[in-house]
């Protein structure tokens, strides 16, 4: 399955390295990245294949939601259907 | 990949704007489990949901967390516990303790079916179940009840209408040390779906599968941002607007139903499309009623801005799900919805007005709360207009009114949670008795004539 990561909050260095190193360790593959400012906010989209991931996604989940609190960001880690069936007809 | 603009915007409804699945429910077929005896009939209860619905919650609270979309009740719905009255006999009240058990054992927090279904006569077991309600209630926690009294078709039975006016008053009196929460779990029905996902009128009629799972959408809070969005929009711009939000809260409802269906290997009943509010900031549908230009809910003009609502709801949900039921439309649950609240604690929303809403909005009078000394006639009163509303025009209405015992016009009744809070409002108290205690049935109407 693809989930899409969604990071939300002021620009700080390094949000995507750590971002990218979760992924690493868990062995998510990051397919693509799109990232902008939107409103003085930083935005950045990941969409990433959690196929092989070694963990439970909504471990991989929690753990992304925790990393962003650290770094004072709202990070999301969702099912990629979500945003398919809301947006797709 | 989906541009990041609509990326955005989901989050920001899951997450600013109370965008929620407001209950899985599961609907379980009791008919299996009838017996002569009623302990072996309870225990057959009580394996079936066990078994049916021991992965519901865990299943639930896994598919909030991967698609991040929060599920706030599990719950299950259960054939008419009058049915398995029909065949058992004994004290009915056996029954609501055995769901309270299952209820506990699975970890809802409630259990619809302890209902009667009887719009056209009482059959065997009806009468002993709606004479045992106001105990059921008070001896359990998690359990909803219902009683259908009236339908388009059949017309609506008095004899019912006066005992539910006896037994609502019933159901707050022996909660009375409890916030009279008896009758906030109890509705009576002109018209009732079969397959409403939503408490406390959830029940699993006869002609549904052994086993199926419906799921309730709510949401107000994504409809009204979206109309803060066109101030000066002119009122078919915002009948588009309420349209376009409804489609894509109905896909994800869409989406979580059939998910669930798949994970339990359980069919998927429908999707009902309804606005529901609770009593947070930001989730309700008085609201909405406001942003579309009203000074406050209750104001002259309030029907017709929820009738649009209602109507524009349920043409953007319906093609985003492929099986669309229950009550689908706007809720207006007094003392779950804090615009409601406010308007009736100043006095421009009156009982008056709310049943005129009703019959535009998707069920009916809801969660209101009356003086306490109001006598059972008034009730029946209430509930004989409603389920006129409901007959006359092939809608269900329903009416789960809260006499607040020993509390006077203008004092609050709380029940806390997502049932709210509100004043004890103003009642035309002029007596009814004599039509009420006439009995027999008022006939079906001529819209029932459709062959």
């Amino acid at each position: 399955m693809r989930a899409i990561i969604t990071v939300v909050g002021h620009d700080t260095v390094g949000i995507l390295a750590k971002i990218s190193a979760l992924c690493a360790q868990h062995n998510v593959n990051i397919i693509e990245v799109t990232q902008s400012i939107l409103q003085d906010m930083f935005c950045m989209i990941m969409l990433a294949d959690v196929s092989a991931c070694n963990v439970a996604f909504t471990t991989l989940a929690d753990e992304a939601k925790a990393l962003g609190e650290e770094m004072n960001l709202s990070v999301n880690a969702m099912h990629e259907d979500i945003f398919n069936s809301m947006h797709r007809i | 990949m989906i541009n990041t603009h609509d990326i955005l915007e989901t989050i920001n409804m899951i997450r600013q704007e109370n965008l929620d699945i407001r209950t899985i429910t599961m609907g379980i077929s009791l008919l299996s489990c009838a017996d002569s005896d009623i302990h072996n009939s309870c225990e057959k209860v009580y394996e079936k949901i066990c078994r049916r619905a021991s992965r519901l919650v865990e299943t639930g609270e896994q598919i909030e967390k991967e698609y991040g979309i929060p599920i706030i009740h599990k719950r299950i719905a259960v054939t008419p516990v009058s049915m398995l009255v029909a065949a058992s006999g004994g004290d009915p009240v056996l029954y609501a303790k055995t769901l309270e058990r299952a209820a506990r054992a699975v970890g809802v927090n409630f259990i619809g079916g302890y209902s009667a279904l009887v719009q056209k006569g009482f059959a065997a077991g009806d009468r002993a179940l709606i004479d045992s309600i106001p105990e059921a209630l008070a001896e359990t926690e998690h359990i909803c009840s219902s009683v259908n009294v009236g339908s388009t078709k059949a017309g609506i039975n008095m004899d019912a209408v006066a005992t539910m006016g006896q037994i609502v008053r019933r159901a707050a009196e022996a909660t009375a040390d409890n916030g009279c929460i008896g009758p906030a779990k109890l509705v009576v029905f002109c018209n009732a779906p079969e397959d409403n996902p939503f408490m406390a009128g959830a029940f699993h009629g006869a002609g549904e599968p052994d086993c199926v799972i419906n799921v309730g959408v709510s949401g107000p809070g994504v409809v009204r941002a979206a109309l803060q969005k066109i101030p000066h929009g002119n009122i078919t711009d915002v009948a588009d607007t309420v349209k376009k939000t409804a489609f894509k809260i109905t896909r994800v409802g869409q989406l979580v139903a059939k998910e669930a269906a798949k994970r339990l290997g359980v069919p998927f009943g429908i999707v009902d499309l309804s606005l529901a509010p609770t009593p947070a900031v930001g989730d309700s549908v008085a609201h909405i009623l406001e942003e579309m230009g009203l000074e406050q809910c209750g104001a002259h003009g309030t029907t017709a801005c929820l009738a649009l609502l209602n109507d524009a709801v349920k043409k953007g949900g319906v093609m985003a799900s492929s099986h669309v039921g229950g009550l689908s439309g706007a809720f207006i649950p007094v003392s779950e919805d804090a615009g409601m609240i406010a308007a009736a604690e100043s006095g421009t929303l009156t009982i008056e007005k709310l049943e005129a809403m009703t019959a535009v909005c998707s069920v009916g009078l809801d969660m209101i709360i009356i003086p306490g000394d109001t006598t059972a006639e008034v009730i029946s009163g209430i509930i004989a207009d409603e389920a006129a509303i409901g007959m006359v025009n092939s809608k269900t209405t329903a009416v789960r009114v809260i006499p607040a015992i020993g509390k006077e016009i203008g004092d609050t009744l709380n029940f806390g949670g997502l049932l709210g809070y509100g004043p004890v409002m103003r009642l035309n108290t002029a007596s009814p008795a004599d039509f009420i205690h006439r009995g027999g049935r008022i006939p079906a109407p001529i819209q029932s004539l459709k062959n």
